[in-house]
C-alpha cells in the first residue's frame, strides 16, 4: 500500500529550496529533508518567509495548521534552547511543510507575530506565549490562553514541575479591556457587555464568550478558553508511548477511537512498524463508526440548543448502538483505549462482522428519521440557514479544516488528499457544500455519516476473517502471554516493554489523519527513550473556535448559539 | 390529604411503633413525607465539563432515561436545582465557577461527583487540575469510573435517594477538608 506524500520526499524539498533561492530580496532559509520538507529560518526573517510561502504561486502554503514551542533544555546537541515549529499546508498543491525557528537564548525568547499574515496564527501564538513564554512582538492580544490568569511561569518548559499549581480566585479573571468601558453612540441606548459561559447550557463543555451587545446584536466579542486545560502535553512527556493512549482518548472524547488511531500511527511511523491488514481495517471500521457517533452528538446537541429535542433522542440511540459494538471489542463505551502501538489491544469478538452489519442496517433508518424531522422544518431552517456564514477565503485564512472547511466549498479531506490505511481503495465521496452557513455544515455532517457507512460496508467486504491484528515485532508489541510464561526471550521483551516502553528512535515526526472535526495532527519529538520528549496535538477545533469571535459579530445572540453548535467544539480537544 | 401515611407509598416511621407523643409523631411524619418527595424529584444541575458529560447525556437520553428516577428536569440555573452533578474534570480556572454555582443553589442541596477526575483529579495529576472537587464543595456521593457507566450514575442517584430518605441533612457549605481542619 502506498501513501501518497511519503515516498521521494526529496523532490518537494529540492523544489522548495529552488523557490526560496529565487525569492525577491533573498530569503535566508535552509531547507532540509525530514519526514516533511523542513525550512529553518531565523526569527527576524520569519514574517517575510511566511508571507512568501503564502503568496508565491510556486508555494501557496495557504492553510496555517499549527505552531508550537519546543524546549531543548534536556535534549543536548540542539542549536538553541527554544525553538518554534510551524506546520503549513498547501491546498492547491496538497503538500505539508514544516518551518523551524530556533530562538536565540534568552529568558524571554522572541519571534515576530505572523497573525497579520495568517489570522489562524493568532491563538497558536497566544498558546506558545502561555505555555513556553515566547514573546510575539506585533501580536494584537498577547495574553494567556489556556492557563488561568493567576498562573506563574510557563508550564511546558522542561524546568517547570508538572504538579505545581497556583491558586486562582474569581477576581483574578482577566476580562477583555474593551469590556469595561461603556460605549454610547448617538441614537442608541447604551450597549451592554455580557458573559455567555463558562457554565452555560449551550456552551458544549466550558467556553466563555464575552460579548458586547447593541440591543440584540453582537458588536464585539472575545472568546476565552482554557477552562478544561488538563495539561495533556505535559502529562505525555511523563509517560511511555503506550501509556499515553488513554490520554489521547480524552482529547476529543466524543470520537475517542480516531484520536488513538492518529496517535499510534505517528509512533508507528517513527518506529517503522507495519500493522497487519486486518488490524488496520478494524481500526478503519471503528474509526468510521466513531465519526458517525461524533456527528450524531454534534447535530443532536445543536438541535437541542435551538429547541428541537426529539431528534437528539433519535441520534443518541445511534450512539448507544455503536457503544454496544465498542463495548464488545474492548469493554469500554466512550473512552475505548483500544489501539496499541503496533496494532490493537485485543482481537475483535467473533461476532464482530455480524454486529457491524446490524449497525449498517439500523443507522440509516435513524438518519432518515432525523432528516424527515429536520430538513424541511421551518424553525430549523430559519435558525440555521444564512447564519454563521464563513466564506471560502475566511475558512482558509482562519485555518479551518474538516466539515467546517468543506461546508464552505473547499474539498480538503485528509482521507482523500493523503489516503492512509485503505481509504484509496474504497469508493466514496467527500461531502461538500457551498453556502458556508450553519445549515450547510449540518448537511455536510449528515452526508458524511452516509459516506462513512459506505466505507464501512466496503471495509467489511475485504476484512480477512482470520489473521493477526498486531505486528509480530516483539520490540514493539507485547508477545503472547503463553510465550511469556514459557520462553525466556519473550519474557525479556515483555519486561522491557512494560518497564521501559517502546523505544522510538530519536527524531521528529508529524502525522495527520482526518479527525471528526478536521485535520488531527500529532507532532512528536523523541530523544530515543521510552516516551516522547515533546508531543503536540494539532487540535482541529482550536482554529475553528478561534474564528468564532469574528463569526458572531453582526449577528444576534441566538445566532451565536446556533453557530457554536455547528462548530462542534469539544473542550477536551480545544483546551487539551 | 387524608392519610399521607397510607401504607403503600410511605414507610412507617419507627416513632409510630414506639408510640411517641402525638405532636412529635406528626412532625416526624411530615419530615419524612418531605424527604420522600424530595428524593423522587431531584432537579439536577448538570455541571458537565468533559467526557463524563457525554455519559451524562447518555443517562438523560432514551436508552437509560433518568426520568424513571424522577430526575429528568435538568435546570441550567442553579437557583432552580437541588442536585449538582459535577461530571468531568474541574480545572483551577473553573474552580471558582463551580463554587459560585454551588453557593447559588438554595438549600437543601446535594452534590454527586461523577468520575475520578471530579473525585480526585484522576490521572491528571497536573499543574492546572483541581485534585478533587471536595477541595471546593462538599460531596454526597462519589462515583468511580473514567467515565462511569450510566448504570453507575443511576446507582449514585439511588444511593443519594436513600440518603435523603433517611432524613440525613445536606451538609453545610464547608468542604470536607475545611471541616476536618476546623475540628482538629
Amino acid at each position: 500500500m502506498t501513501v501518497a506524500a511519503e515516498p521521494a520526499l526529496s523532490a518537494p524539498a529540492e523544489r522548495l529550496r529552488e523557490r526560496l533561492a529565487s525569492a525577491p530580496g533573498g530569503l535566508r532559509a535552509e531547507v532540509a529533508d525530514r519526514d516533511l520538507p523542513t525550512i529553518e529560518v531565523a526569527p527576524e526573517a520569519w514574517p517575510a518567509l511566511a508571507r512568501y510561502l503564502r503568496d508565491d504561486p510556486g508555494c501557496r502554503y495557504d492553510l496555517f495548521l499549527d505552531l508550537c514551542g519546543v524546549d531543548n533544555l534536556k535534549r543536548p546537541g540542539q542549536k538553541t534552547r527554544f525553538e518554534a515549529v510551524v506546520h503549513l499546508h498547501s491546498l492547491s498543491r496538497n503538500e505539508h511543510v514544516r518551518v523551524r525557528v530556533p530562538l536565540p537564548n534568552s529568558d524571554k525568547p522572541s519571534l515576530p507575530s505572523v497573525s497579520d499574515v495568517y489570522p489562524a496564527a493568532n491563538w497558536f501564538e497566544r498558546e506558545a506565549y502561555d505555555l513556553y513564554g515566547f514573546d510575539f512582538p506585533g501580536h494584537p492580544n498577547l495574553h494567556r490562553l489556556l492557563c488561568h490568569d493567576a498562573f506563574v511561569g510557563h508550564p511546558l518548559r522542561k524546568d517547570y514541575a508538572p504538579g505545581q499549581r497556583w491558586f486562582f480566585a474569581e477576581e483574578d479573571l482577566r476580562m477583555p479591556a474593551w469590556s469595561k468601558d461603556t460605549d454610547v453612540r448617538a441614537g442608541h441606548f447604551e450597549t451592554q457587555t455580557i458573559s455567555i459561559g463558562p457554565s452555560h447550557p449551550a456552551t458544549h463543555g466550558i467556553i466563555h464568550l464575552v460579548a458586547r451587545l447593541d440591543g440584540e446584536r453582537i458588536v464585539r466579542a472575545e472568546t476565552m478558553i482554557g477552562y478544561l486545560h488538563r495539561c495533556f502535553e505535559k502529562m505525555a512527556e511523563k509517560h511511555h508511548w503506550n501509556q499515553i493512549i488513554p490520554y489521547t482518548d480524552r482529547l476529543n472524547y466524543v470520537s475517542a477511537m480516531i484520536n488513538g488511531v492518529g496517535y499510534v500511527r505517528t509512533v508507528e511511523k517513527m518506529l517503522g512498524v507495519e500493522v497487519p491488514e486486518r488490524g488496520r481495517l478494524v481500526r478503519t471500521i471503528l474509526s468510521e463508526f466513531t465519526r458517525i457517533m461524533d456527528h450524531c452528538v454534534c447535530i443532536g446537541a445543536n438541535l437541542v440548543d435551538i429547541g428541537a429535542l426529539t431528534s437528539f433522542v433519535y441520534l443518541y440511540q445511534n450512539r448507544e448502538n455503536v457503544y454496544d459494538l465498542l463495548e464488545a471489542c474492548c469493554g469500554a463505551r466512550l473512552t475505548v483505549s483500544y489501539v496499541r502501538v503496533g496494532g490493537l489491544a485485543v482481537d475483535v469478538p467473533d461476532d464482530f462482522v455480524a454486529r457491524c452489519r446490524g449497525l449498517l442496517e439500523s443507522i440509516p433508518k435513524l438518519l432518515d428519521d432525523v432528516e424527515k424531522l429536520v430538513n424541511n422544518n421551518r424553525v430549523v431552517r430559519s435558525r440555521l440557514s444564512g447564519t454563521g456564514v464563513v466564506t471560502k477565503e475566511q475558512a482558509v485564512a482562519w485555518g479551518m479544516t474538516g466539515p467546517m472547511l468543506r461546508a464552505s466549498g473547499v474539498p480538503y479531506d485528509v482521507r482523500q488528499a493523503r489516503p492512509y490505511d485503505f481509504y484509496d481503495r474504497f469508493d466514496w465521496d467527500v461531502a461538500m457544500a457551498r453556502d458556508g452557513d450553519n445549515f450547510a455544515r449540518y448537511l455536510v455532517r449528515l452526508e458524511e455519516m452516509r459516506q462513512s457507512l459506505k466505507i464501512i460496508r466496503q471495509a467489511l467486504e475485504i476484512l480477512p476473517a482470520k489473521g493477526p491484528v498486531n505486528s509480530d515485532d516483539w520490540r514493539v508489541v507485547l508477545p503472547p502471554k503463553d510465550a511469556v510464561y514459557h520462553d525466556m526471550e519473550s519474557l525479556i521483551y515483555h519486561f522491557k516493554l512494560v518497564m521501559e516502553g517502546v523505544r522510538a528512535p530519536a527524531g521528529e515526526r508529524y502525522e495527520w489523519i482526518e479527525g471528526a472535526n478536521g485535520e488531527l495532527g500529532y507532532y512528536a519529538v523523541s530523544d530515543g527513550r521510552g516516551g516522547p520528549y515533546r508531543l503536540k496535538v494539532r487540535p482541529p477545533c482550536f482554529p475553528n473556535m478561534a474564528a468564532f469571535e469574528h463569526m458572531v459579530v453582526g449577528g444576534t445572540v441566538s445566532d451565536a448559539i446556533a453557530t457554536l453548535g455547528t462548530l462542534n467544539i469539544i473542550a477536551g480537544e480545544l483546551d487539551r | 390529604m387524608n392519610s399521607p401515611a397510607s401504607k403503600s407509598a410511605l414507610p412507617a416511621h419507627p416513632a409510630a411503633k414506639a408510640g411517641g407523643g402525638a405532636g412529635e409523631f406528626l412532625v416526624t411524619r411530615l419530615e419524612e413525607m418531605v424527604s420522600w418527595a424530595r428524593k423522587n424529584s431531584l432537579w439536577p444541575f448538570p455541571f458537565a465539563t468533559a467526557c463524563c458529560g457525554i455519559e451524562f447525556m447518555a443517562v438523560a437520553a432514551a436508552h437509560y432515561d433518568i426520568a424513571r428516577f424522577g430526575s429528568e428536569v435538568m435546570r441550567f440555573s442553579p437557583r432552580q436545582a437541588d442536585l449538582l452533578i459535577v461530571a468531568g474534570t474541574v480545572t483551577d480556572k473553573m474552580a471558582p465557577v463551580l463554587r459560585k454555582i454551588y453557593d447559588q443553589m438554595p438549600e437543601p442541596k446535594w452534590v454527586i461527583s461523577m468520575g475520578v477526575c471530579a473525585s480526585s483529579g484522576g490521572f491528571y495529576r497536573a499543574y492546572h487540575v483541581t485534585q478533587g472537587i471536595d477541595e471546593i464543595v462538599p460531596v454526597d456521593v462519589y462515583v468511580p469510573g473514567c467515565p462511569p457507566t450510566p448504570e453507575e450514575l443511576i446507582h449514585a442517584i439511588l444511593e443519594l435517594q436513600k440518603k435523603i430518605a433517611s432524613g440525613e441533612k445536606s451538609r453545610d457549605g464547608r468542604s470536607k477538608k475545611f471541616a476536618a481542619e476546623q475540628t482538629s
